[in-house]
């Protein structure tokens, strides 16, 4: 039976809080809901004590959740847009990511925030960001961008489970896309990356909703010739460079893709790494489609110009293989 | 060690005040050496003393168990004296050295003694608030008697994540104690110049928190009101604002000038002194002055033994400046 992300997310939630009972959920409109439904149902079937409503109080959720997470729960966090997530930097990046380190490995904070971010439906600039690249600047916090139902569901247990602080990040324009869950697959490890769809000429490295537009532009330039090996990150923070290398061995040349703004985006450093790690390997430089320098517009035909699409990574690729 | 082993559920005996005039003395002996050692460059970073404090520390700790969790502020080391953390090894995390509550990792700013419950001070104002919130909702998920207590300043005051947890507090009528140590300075201002609201514990009544403010340097009064809040908060009554009247004697950090103090004022702390005024108590109820003497010396020596122990400990290794940043070295295979 196919479910959308968001049955498929509120299932893998619905698990781990029968599986463990120092799972618990917070955050604003959780106990109805959330704002997108993800958490429907829970608190009438754990009650609200394990599923709870929060004031918008950012800073102070964040913390809340930190330090239960020291002693002893697992909190599930819902920061219902990344842009809000902005409210909890104070504590992710001096509290929460740095707890383990700062107390000589005294403390361990095993905490999901699970946020939504992205552009769609004319959102517009406070509600459609893609800020994951801050993040992935701080040691300690691992960085986790699902490309599909079935990947979300997977990742999220396993964030649940790993002991460090996790930022789960759900794209927006993926909640309703449906697909049907393989019940024996195993749940994937964190900091493993995924090879989409297998190729030959060229390495596309990408993650999240983009991953999408870059199965479609492979398929695209399939048909003219060109064989793309797409590979899903899965985790931004940490990188899995092993198989990165492995790609880049057969194909010799990169296209780095994202929604988030191109400058200062995660792929300047995978560009970063691939240009110096793998330098011997490469046969032409490595380029990197992204979000033009711009906030996210409101008009949809100024939010479609401005995102960047199928089109421009079977752009950037064709220009890559002549 | 101050094994705070008093009786909990009754007045303090004169025996009890005994124990608690040497923690007064461990923790003023105790910052003293910080203060020495940091002029002598022996301290790396921003040591923060709480010197003339000790009342406050040693009169709501002395009601904690080990079980019970304390969150403290940048100004935190008598607290985690207070919560019994032990004396060599506190120094030496704020020397820096391999022994030290965190090896070397955290500091004066960032000290963390979790056997003790003390799960740590924090080097942004305010930061520490709704974490002690978190721990005060863990400790009521375990369903026991357990609470947690943080400690602030009142230059926290200013911060939006003060009022977030106080509100947050009270919906969720967590067992969490704020000990507000008004010592009228926010770092090098005072508090008329960063607050129009004279008492912190005037916050506490828009969210329906109940509150006092005290005589923050007499250990008599904070052990009075500390136990009277603990009692509320053990059986379930919600959380509760203690605002401690004190006085920094020393300044925001080591080497700061007090220019911005007055002479007399800097005079009239000697009076305020909570360990004068705990000696006087004592004296006005049979116990010799000598004996008195011998707690301070006792004291005294106990804590330069534990500073030379620490300074003869080793430095951290190198090579493991890496460990403990994430749970599993796979996750940590970042280039530096």
């Amino acid at each position: 039976m196919s479910q959308t992300f968001i049955e498929i997310l509120r299932r893998a939630l619905d698990e781990e809080l029968a599986r463990d009972p120092s799972v618990y959920l917070l955050g604003e409109d959780v106990a109805v809901g959330g704002a997108f439904g993800v958490t429907k149902g829970l608190a009438g079937k754990y009650g609200e004590r394990r599923v709870r409503n929060t004031p918008i109080s950012e800073a102070a959720i964040t913390g809340l959740a930190t330090g239960a997470a020291l002693c002893g729960l697992r909190p599930v966090l819902e920061i219902m847009f990344i842009d809000f997530a902005t409210l909890s930097l104070d504590c992710l990046v001096n509290q929460t990511a740095k707890y383990r380190y700062m107390s000589g490995g005294q403390l361990a904070v095993p905490m999901v925030v699970r946020t939504q971010a992205g552009a769609a439906g004319g959102a517009a600039a406070q509600h459609s960001q893609s800020l994951e690249a801050w993040f992935i600047h701080v040691p300690g916090l691992v960085v986790v961008a699902p490309s599909s139902p079935a990947e979300a569901y997977g990742l999220l247990k396993s964030s649940i489970r790993l002991g460090d602080p996790v930022l789960f990040v759900e794209h927006k324009r993926l909640y309703a896309q449906k697909e049907t869950l393989v019940e024996s697959a195993g749940l994937p490890a964190i900091g493993k990356a995924r090879v989409a769809r297998a190729g030959s000429d060229v390495t596309l490295i990408t993650y999240s909703a983009m991953v999408r537009s870059a199965l479609e532009a492979a398929d695209e330039l399939g048909r003219s010739g060109i064989s793309v090996e797409v590979l899903d990150l899965r985790t931004l923070l940490p990188l899995d460079m092993n198989t990165i290398a492995d790609s880049v061995a057969k194909t010799h040349r990169v296209v780095i893709a994202h929604e988030a703004v191109l400058h200062g985006g995660a792929g300047a450093e995978i560009a970063a790494r691939v240009g110096h790690e793998l330098f011997d390997e490469l046969d032409a430089p490595v380029t990197r489609v992204g979000c033009p320098f711009a906030p996210i517009p409101f008009a949809l035909e100024l939010e479609r110009a401005l995102l960047p699409g199928t089109a421009n990574i079977v752009r950037a690729v064709r220009e890559l293989s002549s | 060690m101050w094994d705070n082993s008093l009786n909990k559920a009754a007045a303090p005996t004169l025996g009890d005040w005994k124990l608690m005039l040497r923690a007064l003395w461990r923790i003023r002996v105790f910052e003293g050496q910080v203060q020495r050692l940091a002029a002598a460059g022996e301290v790396p970073g921003f040591p923060h003393l709480s010197t003339g404090q000790e009342a406050v520390a040693v009169g709501v700790c002395a009601h904690l168990n080990r079980e019970d969790t304390l969150f403290t502020s940048h100004r935190g080391h008598g607290h985690t004296l207070a919560k019994g953390s032990d004396l060599q090894a506190t120094f030496a995390e704020i020397l820096g050295r391999d022994a030290g509550l965190c090896r070397g990792r955290g500091g004066s700013m960032h000290l963390v003694d979790a056997a003790n419950g003390m799960l740590g001070a924090t080097g942004v104002v305010g930061g520490n608030l709704p974490l002690a919130a978190g721990a005060a909702w863990a400790a009521q998920a375990g369903g026991g008697s357990a609470i947690s207590v943080v400690f602030f300043g009142d230059g926290a005051t200013g911060a939006g994540v003060f009022h977030e947890t106080l509100n947050l507090a009270v919906l969720w009528k967590l067992p969490l104690l704020f000990v507000c140590e008004n010592n009228g300075y926010a770092e090098f201002t005072s508090r008329e110049e960063h607050s129009n609201v004279k008492h912190v514990s005037a916050f506490a009544a828009p969210y329906g928190m109940p509150a006092r403010t005290i005589d923050g340097n007499d250990l008599v009064t904070v052990h009075a009101a500390a136990a009277d809040a603990i009692a509320r908060l053990r059986s379930g009554g919600g959380p509760y604002l203690l605002e401690c009247m004190t006085y920094r004697m020393a300044g925001h950090f080591v080497g700061d000038a007090q220019q911005y103090r007055s002479k007399e004022e800097l005079a009239a702390l000697q009076e305020k002194c909570p360990i004068e005024r705990l000696k006087r108590y004592l004296l006005e109820r049979g116990v010799a002055e000598a004996e008195l003497l011998g707690i301070g010396e006792e004291a005294r020596q106990e804590v330069l033994r534990a500073v030379e122990g620490a300074r003869a400990g080793a430095r951290p290794d190198p090579a493991t400046v890496l460990d403990y940043v994430y749970s599993a070295p796979s996750l940590a295979a970042i280039p530096g």
